[in-house]
This record gives structure tokens, sequence and C-alpha cells, in this order.
């Protein structure tokens, strides 16, 4: 590539980078900055919007239920999607696709379609089972389904099933043995992955709770921004560090990962 | 592929593996699923075509227009901008901060949505955002013919906002799949830049772009959240008819009519959808494996 195209190209990347950059921070800075906001026009910044979130019974118990729902649907997402998911590759390679399929159903019917079918199911769940804001967790399984199969699936396929099983076999390993301290140990960052990216969905999960008319911390958001905006916007911004400091983590698990692999490799 | 070892026991055995998944995605994806579909069709007194012949009101077929011409625009704008994000990431260096900055980034706000959003955005150019006060103290006044915000005009401004990392993150690979030898080969045979892009790159880059244009069309169009903060009443778009339609309590009717609309996104998205995998396996053949 010649100079000038190259010098070209920098003045195009610099502008580039600095139009967007401006558009997408400063809507972030801009939350920071009423969130901190003091009564008057000149009073000082203060942190009371932040501090009074505690003080909310209403709003600690949703951050509460989030946070459980969130550690349910991590849980129950491992306990049926992974078992389930090595078990199709190992012992019925037919049904890989269609379980591709199901998990990534929920693109094409989205949230707000599915809701509509879950009313009825949770109408039925609210007499039978319980009323509880937890059941939840039934549904946002469903959601996570995508995100959570596409982590595990890349995890999966970064290891030999098939050789480790077999040689596991041979040596006399049953198979809860080959599933669970062979190929889990081996794809443990993927899990991780799976986790944090749940996580991440259920906090940030808005149609499904609202609709079913449970409140949880997204919904609570929405309630309070309609009277309070400062709080629900200082809320916005401690959810928004939270999912932005679980994904940064994920992406720091991904790279120690394959760092560990190349040096495993050399 | 391997045969099951064994007899039938081994092989029931086998299947009872995946029953879990199988029974919890039948009870809560296809059962919902079939609930809307059953529910697009019923009525009081029995299966009737109420509920679709409904959807030909005015207010509705406004609202599926509503919601077109918002995905339509907010995936356009995404696409084009997010192309050329992705681009200026892509022609730097593989392992640069920059491209990890930005990829990462791309991450976050790609799933930054929904009522965090719509705040964020209040926050910003709001009645008492930091923009608009900012702008008002040197004199400005940032809504001259009203504030516009909270309409379909600011709702498809800050749908942008996810939509262009999520075109980063979807088209960044078709990016990287350029090949050096294609511009040089362009330049042997006397073509510049602009020759470049419109018979080599573009044509080449086209199905990609297109398929990812869908995937933030289907994006868009299926959101609620953002919508349900920021405009509080009436039903603009789909998703807020359905929501209007299930927490109304009138009754059955409006349930029916939920299922209706929410039939009819079904259909749209799933028109998206075959679109969208048709045209990634177009574009596939020149992808690097």
């Amino acid at each position: 590539m010649n100079r000038r195209r190259r010098r070209r190209l920098a003045a195009f990347k610099t502008a580039v980078y600095v139009v967007l950059g401006l558009f997408f921070l400063l809507p972030i800075a801009a939350m920071v900055e009423f969130a901190t906001r003091g009564v008057g026009i000149s009073s000082p910044r203060t942190l009371s919007a932040f501090t009074s979130i505690g003080s909310d019974p209403e709003l600690v118990d949703a951050i509460m239920a989030s946070l459980e729902l969130a550690l349910i649907t991590s849980v129950g997402m491992l306990a049926l999607l992974l078992p389930t998911m090595i078990w199709v590759r190992l012992r019925l390679p037919r049904m890989v696709r269609p379980v591709e399929l199901a998990c990534l159903t929920p693109l094409t019917i989205p949230a707000i379609v599915l809701v509509v079918g879950f009313a009825p199911i949770y109408r039925w769940i609210e007499i039978n089972v319980s009323d509880s804001i937890l059941t939840l967790a039934f549904a946002y399984l469903i959601l996570v389904l995508p995100y959570c199969y596409r982590a595990l699936d890349a995890g999966l396929s970064a290891v030999d099933i098939r050789t480790l099983s077999e040689a596991a076999r041979s040596l006399g390993a049953g198979w809860d043995t080959v599933m669970w301290r062979i190929v889990v140990p081996n794809m443990s960052s993927a899990v991780s992955n799976a986790c944090l990216l749940c996580a991440a969905v259920v906090l940030g999960e808005f149609t499904v709770a609202n609709l079913l008319n449970f409140e949880n911390l997204q919904v609570a958001i929405s309630i309070l921004g309609t009277g309070n905006a400062s709080i629900s916007i200082a809320l916005s911004v401690l959810s928004l560090v939270f999912v932005f400091v679980f994904l940064l983590v994920l992406s720091f698990l991904a790279r120690s990962l394959s760092r560990r692999r190349g040096a495993a490799r050399a | 592929m391997r045969r099951p070892l064994g007899g039938r026991l081994r092989l029931s055995s086998t299947w009872l593996g995946a029953a879990p998944f199988v029974v919890y995605t039948g009870a809560f994806l296809l059962l919902p699923t079939v609930l809307v579909a059953v529910g697009a069709f019923s009525g009081a007194h029995g299966p009737t075509l109420s509920n679709l012949a409904q959807l030909s009101q005015p207010y509705i077929v406004s609202a599926f227009v509503n919601s077109l011409v918002l995905s339509a625009v907010s995936a356009s704008v995404g696409a084009v901008v997010g192309a050329v994000l992705a681009y200026a990431v892509a022609t730097g260096s593989p392992d640069g901060i920059m491209r990890r900055l930005v990829t990462a980034l791309c991450g976050v706000l790609s799933q930054f949505g929904g009522v965090t959003l719509a705040f964020a955005f209040i926050a910003t150019i709001g009645t008492e955002g930091f923009i608009v006060i900012w702008l008002r103290q040197h004199g400005i006044d940032f809504y001259p013919n009203g504030v516009w915000l909270f309409s379909l005009t600011g709702l498809t401004l800050i749908y942008t906002y996810f939509q262009i990392p999520l075109m980063v993150i979807v088209f960044m690979p078709a990016l990287d799949g350029i090949r050096p030898q294609w511009r040089e080969a362009t330049e042997t045979l006397g073509g510049a830049t602009w020759h470049y892009w419109r018979h080599v790159a573009g044509p080449l880059l086209l199905p990609a772009f297109l398929g990812a244009w869908l995937l933030l069309f289907a994006n868009a169009f299926s959101a609620y959240a953002t919508a349900a903060a920021l405009l509080d009443i009436g039903g603009v778009i789909v998703p807020l008819q359905i929501s209007r339609a299930l927490s109304s309590e009138v009754g059955l009717d409006q349930a029916n009519l939920a299922a209706a609309l929410a039939l009819g996104m079904v259909v749209v998205v799933a028109l998206i959808t075959v679109g969208y995998s048709w045209l990634q396996r177009r574009s596939a053949r020149w992808l690097p494996r």
C-alpha cells in the first residue's frame, strides 16, 4: 500500500473512532452526570441517588430477585444443557442438529412472542406450583438457550470428544466419568462463558418479567423512572457497570484459556 | 456414524439421556409456540379467523407499518455505520489494542438495550438532559420544533445505538475474509480504489452485508423493552400492541388478539430468517473455512 493511501486510511480511521466514540460514550457519561446531580442547578455533585438505592425495600427486593434468578438460571442451564450437549455429541449424533435448532429457535421466536404463549402457562404455574418471581427461571432458561448453546458449542468443538471418550472408555471409564471428569474440565472456559452470558441476559431481561407482571430489576428501574429519574439512572449505571465487568471477566478468561492451550502445544 | 452398541435396551437408555432437554423445551418452548398459534385462531366460541381479521384494522396496520419502518431505518443506519466502523477496525492490526477494545465494547453495547438504554438517552437528550442543558447555556435550543425523543424518531435513534455494535460483531468476519491479493490483483489490472470497491470487494461483501442487515432488522422488529420504557402510551409498534392486548382487562378476546399479533410477528421474522440463511450460505462460499 502506498504512503498516500495509508495516510488517507489513517485519517479515515481517526475520524470514525472519534465520531463514533463520542456517540457511544456520551450517553453513558450523561447517565453518570445525571445520576450525580445535586438538587439545584449549581449545587455540588452528590452520590445520594446511588446510596438511596439501598433504602427502597421494593427496589432491593427486585435486585435480589434478579440476582437469584441469574444464579438459578445459570445453574439450571448448566444442569440441562451441558449434559445434553455432551451426551448428544457422544451418543446421539443424529440429534445434534435438532438440539441446535431448538436452541437457536428463541432467535426466530422472540421474547415478545414467547411471552404470549407463556401467559397461560404461568397462570397455571401460579396456581399449581408457586407465585414467586423465581418461577421466571423456567422462561429465562429458554431465553438464554441461543447464547449459552453457542458458548458451550464453541468449547465442545475445541475438545476432541470422540478421541478422549474412546480412550477413556477403552481404559474402563463409565459414561459419567467421561462426561464429568474428562470433557467438562477441558471446556471450563466455555462453561464460565455460558454462565456469565446467562447472568448478563437475565439481569437485562425486561419483556417477559414485565408482561407476566413480575417485578425484576429492569421492571423496577422502569417503574421508578416514571417518578424518580435519578435513582433509575443511578441503577442503570450500576447494572451497566456490572454487566460490563462480567463481560470483561469473560474476555480475560477466554484469553487465558487460549494462552494456556497455546503454551501447552508449544 | 457410530451405531449404538448392544441391543434395544442400550438404545433406549441412550435416548433417555436427551430426554430432560426434550421434555423441557417441549414444555417451555414448543408449548408456548403452539399456544400462540392456537390462540391466534381461537375465539370465545371456538376456532375463528376473527383475530386475524382484526389485524386488518387501521391502528394495527399502522403499528405493523411503524414497526417495519423503524426496523428498516435503524437496520440501514446501523448496517452502514457499523460496516464503516468494522472496516476501520478490520484494516487495523489484528492484535492491536484498538481492535480488542472496540470488539469488547461492541460486545457490551450490543447487549445494552431496553430500559437502561432508554434512560441513558433521556439523560443525554431528554428535556433535562446533559446535552440539552449544555446547549441551552450557550443559547441553542436543542428542540426548536418540539421534543422528538419520545416518539418513533427518538426510538429509531436509540435503536441505532445497539444496531451499530451488533453490525460490527456480525459483519467483521466477512471483512476479515477479504484477501489482500484481491486488491493487488485489481491494481495489477490497472484498477483504482473505486474499481476495487465497485467490481471486486463490493459484490463479494454484498451477501454478508445484506445478511447482517436482515439480522439487524429482525433484532429491531422484535425489540420491546426500549420502546416500553420510552413511549408510555398507545401502541405505535407491534410489540407495544401485544403488550397492550396482554395487559388489557377486557378478557379472552384481547389475549387471542395478542396471539394473532404474535403470529404475525413470527411470520415476518420467519421470512427474515429464511432470507438470512440463504444469504449466509451464499456469502460463506467466499470466506476461508
